[in-house]
């Protein structure tokens, strides 16, 4: 049994799940008035105007627990010099070449561009959602705005769920990762090979 | 209404079959609105109330004779009035009667995200299934006439249905019937539009060499069409020149719909593929560490 180190503390962990709740019922009931294909996702809010009306109100509230992460993780996801290697490397990881890359800190250049694109997917999800909230917002929107508005809505949205997918599917990819959100620790072994700037750092202290 | 089947319908919001649509033989309608024999008396507007049992709130007299000012939940046509001058010097008072035009091409039917909630007959009539209605305001977005109202009692959208339920049982709309001068006319959509050039013509003879038949090709021709006195300057009377969907809206509603599922289900497919060929990163021992915890 290796050692066990502390990578998010409860608090963290509990507002990136509620982060998690709210982008799927904001996501079902906001991709049900996408695409026809997508309408039966209105079920899960309680059908066609149940999912107009909530949507806004779980859109927003996803946006002020997201803002949360921000804070608390934004430092740690600014770009630095050392990203350039990484990001040169990407090709060689999805070859499943581990070996080539460079050592990274807490989060490594995708993880960081991740944390970048939910960011700027969900301001502007927030702002243009705003312009066509009906019935108390839009009504005093200009009916060019709003068209506009719609269409920047459905593409923050649609880059925001690549980028969750993206996010997802590196969690399940890189093996003992899930444990860090669910549980809190990671094993000694996953830091060193996957962020050994931040295990000798986690090491000194 | 949507529950005595019709079997006539030729266009459904959010819907990616076809629907039923086996009595389509039927010719498509039109309503002309001659507009130089209109004397603003508004037996139209009342007629509408009328037949559809509908009463808008009393509201204030805004100094022009428009009323109410603007089309309403409750007021599915208007009359609206321009005082305007066409030539310098030269007044004129033009009377339009507003509300839906029943686009060939609806742009409120395409931006609909509630299945059923606007069909579109084969007569050519675009019809809100209010029951299938959810109230997000989509179809106000893919107007390009500035139509459709959400009533803010019951969060549906209504206008103008060009008296669907009689036109399906061989009656004109209740409007048509109702005007005293003659100067709203209903028929088949071919024999309006010859109607309407030949009452065009003699405007022209009687002076308005610009007048003309107004049926927007940009939206496919409506079947809500008027005889301008100036067809050459519809903005006299808050009509668009050329109206379309907004290129906007045909984006989101068009090619960015079936890509953007495509790129998100393809998304989780490549991940899926991904994952089985290259498998995952797995935690790597420290060098020799194995070795040392084998022994
Ligand atoms: C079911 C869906 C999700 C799963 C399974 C999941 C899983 C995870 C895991 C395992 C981590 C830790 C990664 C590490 O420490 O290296 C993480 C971090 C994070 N997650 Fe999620 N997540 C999900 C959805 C979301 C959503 C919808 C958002 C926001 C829109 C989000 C925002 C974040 C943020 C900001 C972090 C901090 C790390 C960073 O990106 O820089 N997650 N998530
Ligand atoms: S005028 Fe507006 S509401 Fe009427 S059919 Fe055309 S798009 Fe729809």
């Amino acid at each position: 049994m290796s050692k066990l180190l502390q990578r998010y503390n409860d608090r963290e962990r509990m507002n990136h799940w509620f982060v998690v709740l709210l982008f799927v019922l904001a996501g079902c009931s906001g991709f049900a008035l996408f695409h026809p294909s997508l309408f039966f996702l209105s079920t899960v809010t309680g059908g066609g105007s149940w999912a107009r009306i909530l949507h806004p109100f779980l859109g927003v509230l996803m946006v002020l627990s997201f803002l949360g992460l921000f804070l608390r993780f934004v430092a740690a996801n600014r770009f630095t010099a050392a990203d350039k290697e990484w990001k040169k490397q990407m090709g060689q990881l999805l070859k499943g070449n581990k070996s080539a890359m460079p050592a990274v800190g807490k989060y490594n250049y995708g993880q960081k561009l991740v944390f970048w694109l939910f960011a700027c997917s969900l301001i502007v999800l927030l702002i243009t959602g705003f312009l066509f909230w009906r019935p108390w917002f839009a009504p005093y929107v200009p009916i060019a705005v709003i068209r506009v508005a719609v269409l920047l809505h459905a593409i923050a949205a649609f880059v925001l769920v690549l980028s969750v997918i993206v996010h997802i599917y590196a969690a399940i990819w890189v093996k003992g990762t899930l444990r860090a959100m669910t549980r809190g620790t990671v094993t000694e072994e996953w830091a060193r090979s996957n962020h050994r700037i931040w295990y000798d750092d986690a090491m000194k202290r | 209404m949507a529950s005595l089947q019709t079997q006539d319908v030729v266009a459904r919001s959010a819907t990616t079959t076809p629907t039923p649509q086996v009595r389509s033989a039927v010719a498509p309608v039109a309503k002309l609105i001659d507009e130089s024999k209109c004397i603003g008396c508004k037996a139209c507007q009342v007629a509408c109330m009328e037949w559809n049992d509908l009463r808008d709130e009393i509201g204030s007299n805004v100094g022009v004779y428009d009323n109410p000012a603007d089309l309403t939940p409750n007021s599915w046509t208007v009359m609206k009035f321009f005082e305007v001058e066409p030539k310098a010097g030269n007044l004129e008072w033009l009377i339009r009667k507003d509300g839906c035009m029943h686009c060939e091409d609806p742009g409120c039917l395409k931006a609909c995200p509630s299945p059923g909630a606007i069909v579109k007959y084969a007569n050519g009539i675009v019809d809100f299934i209010s029951e299938n209605c959810i109230g997000c305001g989509y179809c106000i977005t893919g107007c390009p006439f500035d139509v459709p109202r959400i009533s803010p009692k019951d969060n549906k959208a209504y206008k103008c249905t060009l008296c669907s339920d009689r036109v399906g049982v061989g009656l004109e709309p209740a409007c048509v019937k109702a005007c005293p001068t003659g100067a709203i006319n209903f028929g088949t959509k071919e024999d309006m539009v010859t109607y309407g050039d030949k009452r065009a013509g003699e405007l022209k003879e009687r002076g308005f060499q610009n007048a003309g038949l107004y049926n927007p090709a940009g939206v496919g021709g409506t079947h809500v069409m008027y005889v301008l006195k100036h067809a050459d300057q519809p903005e006299l009377e808050k009509l668009p020149r050329n109206p379309s969907i907004s290129p906007a809206v045909s984006l989101w509603k068009g090619v960015a719909k079936p890509l953007a599922v495509a790129g998100m289900i393809g998304a989780a497919v490549v991940g899926f593929f991904h994952y089985m060929k290259v498998g995952p990163i797995e935690e790597q021992p420290e060098d020799g560490k194995r070795e040392k915890e084998g022994s």
